[in-house]
């Protein structure tokens, strides 16, 4: 597996966790008339759902992954 | 301090600040130093995204639906998860074919249909003005609203204000202008307008720093953090209701309508894509919109609801609270904001109509001989520029009759329903191989009516140019034809109403109708190349699709009327390089013929200019080929017919190998055997002939009669040896072919004879009893006498050998026909069982009876018997039933039908 094909994966996985995180049945769960720390519960969600999955991208884009997963490779044919 | 002379003096000033980046970075470009290769800068264009309708229509759409903005914001962070898969492969593509606008590609994809072609253009024309206008009604208002300062004061009725002295109509003008400097001043639409994207990156920076300054103003200036305007919006039913989604059957399904139309819309908006860092996008989407719901609420709290349109409210919260330089910031991020979008779709659209609309129809019109003028290039740019005025105009036109009646955001969701139109086109164009142009065409055009019906025309009516009656009754009061209730639809909102519908025509209709159209030559190629473009990327400059040849010269004066002849010599110096190598400057004579791969490139290098379709048009009209016909494709359906064809004839080949050396093998297993049973043949005798002459000569005086039958022993087995020997010897010549024949007229019944007393001893031994048939006179037949005898011999020892132990007996029979004399042998022995009678006569076959086990002899008697009946020009064969004995047959040719032996002999098989 070359490194972009398991970055492409990694990214289409995020793809429908995000789906899953910003609809029907998950959001509604969130669809309520309450307050932390001052703001509404739902506004909360969204803004935090929507940091999470930004900041899963960002780790799933770095450019150290690209390099590990290459270094591993190189490791695991010298074991052999 | 906000005097109308420094609004304008600061709008004209950002406006030339726009234009000197623009110009540096286009500077920059042509150096080689590209400002734009920097991932953040590209990046920030992309924010291009967030338009007039983010920087002050979210907070209207927040006013009045709580989160209802953010799909909008949340689809495209979607999609940056999932561009890896869609855009990077139609960014693949695009590349490879030169591909410059959606139009354009779908064209490409479904054929180079210049129908298609022209149709997606339309779509994209008709479905992006809305947006475009929404640009201006921003810029607009927002100028009418900050002139008036320190009055607050939101101008209604635009249509009213005569067009020479509306700012949205200069302001309509001035950006034309830049877009021509910037955007149609070269031809090559493939070339990246470095420019103008360091341009817009830097407004991408304006509009959001703009914009956390009014959110921080607002949220932490006027109020004391998030949570008091929370807190205090509780106490405002209207708005203490937007803290919850609604709870209605369609709330949720609005809620990802609206996002799945806006990941269409940020995949198929025009605009350049490029995937690098894309997790800023989002990031920059998420911090402009932070701020979105404190304004929204902060806005209502101080104005109410009603009095002030909530669209404005980034720019009268300021103003209210007397914040002249930060109002000002703010009409400028507006500005920003707007005129990137308006900028870069208008340079989209002004080439689809260009390359799309306008090219082949011109170039199709034979009196205006397009094809054959000298210097297209200026005409070219022409239309571009007049595509640009009318883009922009139109824009300004919907904007003037239309746009008042809508918030920003309502009519952007307009343009955003009319662009997800192509969502089916392209998505399953470039991953599904069978779908046709014909589907393409039906799903656009059904997709695109029922859009026009369920919301522009309403828009329409809104307007007052029909009657309102359409909408709320229905027209000709059919109720379940109501635009905004299509078919009884009444859960969702109208923009998810008129998506859900049209997408589903259009999806319906493109999958169906290309299950049931036949895609042509063209468009199987093509489908082929943009559905598994990662295989095909190296190899589409030789696909051969132009059959045929054209002259270099024909070519080259082609590219020079669309390039000029600087860049002609150079792509063909380029192409040179890379194809044939080598050589450092490779000379195109003129009259040299290019190959397809040639005629090809060139396809493509015009493609970049005019577009595909018109790039066909043109190189079919020059070149005068036929582009590849159904017959050619048969052909190659043939060769690769061809090619399965010869791999059967090659397993055949190696079946009938294999059977060869199946046979080869068992010839070897027979001739291992026959050695054996020669060995075994021989050693007896020997044996004998051995342990006979020991005893002699261990008893010296043995008795006389016993020495006689001992030494009688010894003869008889040396003659079976000798026998034995010669027959091998024989059998060698004969398959050599170096058998000495000599030919006379051989007498038969003295054959007989001389074969009957040298086997009288066998006979003898055996108490056989030899019947003879032969008449007294026996035509004579040409042969050789001694092969002849041997032949008698053969059979009657044969015949010896299978005959029943008691009461034996042979009957040999001469008869003549007119022709022929045959001889018969006939025994009562075993007999031969059907199988076995052919093969009696092939070399080291010897019949295993089931009880006697392997007969003596060499098992080459009957060949050898054979061979030299072949070679007299007979026939032998055998008759008999298991049990009831078997009568062997030859005929000979009688002499009186000459046989040409001597040339015969010459001819002998040699095995």
């Amino acid at each position: 597996m070359t490194p972009e094909l398991m970055i492409s994966r990694r990214l289409f996985a995020l793809f429908l966790f995000g789906c899953l995180l910003f609809n029907y049945p998950i959001l509604s769960l969130f669809n309520l008339e309450l307050f932390l720390f001052g703001i509404p519960l739902l506004y909360l969600y969204m803004f935090a759902a929507w940091t999470v999955l930004i900041v899963m991208i960002v780790f799933v884009m770095r450019p150290r992954a690209k390099k590990r997963f290459t270094a591993g490779r190189h490791r695991k044919s010298a074991e052999f | 301090m906000l005097t109308t002379e420094t609004i304008l003096f600061f709008s004209f000033g950002y406006i030339g600040l726009l234009f000197a980046i623009a110009y540096i970075g286009d500077r920059h470009a042509q150096i080689g130093q590209s400002l734009v290769s920097n991932p953040y800068i590209y990046a920030l264009s992309l924010a291009v995204y967030c338009t007039a309708w983010t920087f002050y229509g979210s907070v209207g759409r927040a006013a009045t639906s709580g989160t209802g903005f953010l799909p909008t914001y949340i689809g495209p962070t979607l999609v940056a998860t999932l561009g890896w898969f869609v855009l990077r492969k139609i960014i693949r593509i695009s590349k490879v074919h030169r591909i410059t606008s959606i139009a354009d590609f779908i064209a490409s994809r479904f054929g180079k249909s210049t129908t298609l072609g022209s149709v997606v253009t339309i779509i994209a024309v008709l479905g992006i003005i809305p947006y475009i206008s929404l640009q201006l009604k921003a810029i607009s208002i927002s100028y009418l609203v900050i002139k008036d300062y320190p009055l607050i004061h939101v101008p209604r009725h635009f249509a009213e204000i005569p067009v020479f002295h509306d700012t949205a109509f200069y302001i309509a003008l001035i950006l034309t202008v830049f877009t021509i400097l910037f955007g149609t001043r070269s031809l090559e639409a493939t070339e990246r307008h470095e420019g103008l994207v360091a341009a817009i990156a830097f407004e991408s920076i304006v509009k959001l720093i703009a914009f956390l300054a009014v959110g921080i103003f607002v949220t932490y200036g006027l109020y004391n953090g998030f949570g008091d305007i929370f807190n205090r919006a509780r106490a405002v039913p209207e708005l203490q209701r937007l803290f919850t989604l609604d709870i209605r059957t369609g709330s949720y399904a609005d809620w990802y309508i609206h996002i799945f139309l806006s990941m269409m819309a940020v995949m198929f908006l025009p605009r350049q894509f490029q995937i690098k860092a894309i997790w800023l996008f989002p990031l920059y989407l998420l911090a402009i919109n932070i701020f979105v719901l404190p304004i929204a609420f902060g806005g209502v709290l101080q104005f109410g609801t009603g009095s002030i349109e909530a669209d404005t409210f980034v720019l009268t919260l300021p103003m209210a609270n007397h914040k002249e330089s930060l109002a000002l910031l703010v009409f400028i991020g507006g500005m920003s904001a707007a005129t990137g979008m308006v900028i870069v779709a208008t340079i989209a659209l002004s080439t689809m109509i260009c390359n799309d609309l306008v090219m082949p129809v011109l170039l199709r019109m034979p009196s205006l001989r397009m094809a054959q003028r000298a210097d297209l290039s200026d005409i070219l740019l022409a239309i571009r520029r007049g595509s640009n005025v009318l883009v922009m105009m139109l824009g300004y036109a919907y904007f003037h009759f239309v746009g008042e009646y809508y918030t920003l955001v309502s009519i952007g969701l307009i343009s955003f329903a009319a662009v997800a139109q192509f969502a089916p086109a392209i998505l399953g164009g470039i991953f599904w191989k069978r779908a046709t142009k014909t589907g393409a065409l039906s799903g656009l055009i059904a997709g695109f009516l029922l859009w026009v019906y369920t919301l522009v025309l309403p828009s329409l009516v809104q307007a007052g140019f029909m009657d309102p009656g359409f909408v709320t009754r229905g027209p000709f009061g059919v109720a379940w034809l109501k635009p905004f209730a299509l078919f009884g639809l009444k859960d969702f909102d109208h923009i998810a109403h008129a998506v859900f519908w049209s997408l589903l025509f259009n999806t319906f209709l493109f999958i169906g109708v290309s299950l049931y159209s036949r895609p042509s030559a063209i468009e199987h190629s093509q489908a082929t190349l943009f559905v598994e473009a990662y295989r095909y990327a190296g190899e589409t400059d030789g696909s051969s699709f132009w059959r045929g040849t054209a002259s270099v010269g024909d070519l080259r004066s082609l590219l020079v009327r669309f390039l000029g002849k600087e860049r002609t010599e150079e792509e063909l110096a380029a192409y040179a390089l890379r194809h044939i190598g080598g050589r450092q400057r490779y000379k195109w004579e003129d009259d040299l013929e290019a190959d397809a791969g040639l005629v090809n490139y060139v396809e493509k290098l015009l493609a970049g200019t005019i577009g595909s379709a018109s790039a066909r048009v043109v190189v079919s009209k020059t070149v005068k080929e036929e582009p590849l016909g159904i017959e050619e494709v048969m052909d190659i359906l043939d060769e690769t017919r061809q090619v399965i064809a010869y791999s059967r004839e090659l397993e055949k080949a190696s079946a009938d190998l294999r059977a060869a050396n199946e046979r080869l093998k068992e010839l070897d297993r027979l001739k291992d055997e026959f050695i054996s049973t020669v060995t075994h043949e021989l050693r007896t005798p020997l044996t004998s002939v051995r342990s006979i002459a020991e005893i002699l000569h261990a008893n010296p005086g043995i008795e006389y009669r016993q020495h006689k039958e001992f030494t009688t022993i010894i003869v008889k087995e040396s003659e079976r040896l000798t026998r034995l020997i010669n027959q091998v010897l024989n059998f060698q010549k004969i398959e050599t072919g170096r058998m000495a024949w000599q030919i006379s007229d051989v007498d038969l019944k003295g054959v007989v004879h001389d074969a009957l007393s040298s086997t009288n001893s066998l006979v003898q031994e055996k108490r056989i009893r030899v019947e003879q048939d032969i008449p007294e006179l026996v035509p004579t037949v040409p042969g050789d006498r001694d092969r002849l005898i041997q032949v008698m011999v053969n059979l009657i020892s044969n015949a010896v050998k299978f005959c029943a132990d008691e009461d034996g007996r042979i009957e040999i029979r001469v008869t003549t026909t007119p022709d022929h004399v045959q001889v018969s042998v006939k025994d009562n022995g075993i007999g031969i069982s059907r199988n076995d009678r052919e093969i009696i006569f092939q070399e080291f076959r010897q019949i295993k009876h089931t009880l006697k086990g392997r007969p003596p002899g060499s098992g080459l008697g009957l060949t050898i018997t054979r061979r030299i009946i072949d070679f007299h020009g007979g026939r032998i064969w055998v008759e008999s039933e298991p049990g009831q004995g078997s009568s062997f047959f030859f005929t000979l040719p009688q002499g009186n039908r000459p046989v040409n032996l001597a040339e015969k002999q010459s001819t002998v098989p040699s095995g």
